[in-house]
């Protein structure tokens, strides 16, 4: 799957602007940055309830293919402009966390790898 | 033979720019043509050390130095120092405030991100002094 295929599929909108399309190979959801940081990988669509600066940082560090927002949550702009200079693709979705979850797993996406 | 060498500040208390440094030493990697696989792992052990230096220090550095062989990464600051070692490398243990806490972090996972990330990891430090931590990661 794509982040294109995804966008289309949650009905989700991409905050970034216009974004060069990438595949997503896995999954993973949590609000913990440091949790992330141990388990996150390259190309994985990670679903957060956190919209601040490290968020941005911590995708950008571990080069994720998109964040995904859940419930229509804010973003600032600031972070967006971040988001948008680092290449980083934001995702803006009105389902849950557990609804986004699934809908990634119905797809055929796996969750990022245990350990 | 020293391919870079190079010295950033990092500030306390500054949440916005936390970040910047790793960021800066991920592009110097890429530049160099560095395997994703370890500039992953120094960017991982890189930004758990300058989130530390910003929540928990008075603020202090973060040295970079590459050869062909390894990546060497020294965080040293300026205090106040870690009164446990032996709980601070604990995961889960962290004494990072609340407000620290509803951003995300404070999981008590970046001392031990740190070590399992590196080759080598040394710690060492004096309450009243600072932490001086030493990451070397094999090229």
């Amino acid at each position: 799957m794509h982040v294109s295929d995804f966008v289309k599929l949650s009905g989700g909108k991409v905050l970034t602007g216009e974004y060069e399309d990438r595949e997503i190979v896995c999954g993973y959801t949590c609000d913990l940055l440091s949790h992330v940081m141990g388990k996150g990988q390259a190309d994985m669509a990670w679903i957060t309830v956190q919209a601040h600066m490290n968020v941005i940082a911590v995708a950008a560090l571990l080069d994720f293919a998109c964040v995904i927002i859940p419930e229509n949550l804010p973003v600032d702009e600031t972070i967006i402009k971040k988001a948008a200079s680092e290449d980083i693709i934001i995702v803006s979705c009105e389902q849950t966390s557990f609804e986004l979850v699934k809908l990634l797993a119905d797809a055929g996406v796996p969750s990022a790898k245990k350990g | 033979m020293t391919m870079i060498k190079e010295s950033y500040p990092v500030k306390a208390d500054d949440m916005t720019s936390a970040g910047d440094v790793s960021a800066r030493i991920k592009r110097q990697m890429k530049q160099l043509g560095i395997p994703a696989s370890v500039v992953r792992r120094v960017s991982v052990g890189t930004y758990e050390a300058e989130i530390n230096l910003v929540i928990h220090s008075d603020g202090g550095r973060i040295d970079f130095e590459i050869s062909p062989e390894k990546i060497t990464i020294r965080v040293v600051d300026q205090g106040p120092g870690i009164p446990d070692l032996k709980k601070a490398m604990t995961e889960g243990w962290s004494t990072a405030s609340n407000e620290v806490r509803n951003m995300g972090f404070g999981a008590g996972m970046g001392l031990p991100n740190m070590k399992r990330n590196a080759d080598e990891f040394d710690i060492q430090s004096t309450v009243g002094v600072g932490t001086d931590i030493t990451m070397i990661f094999n090229i």
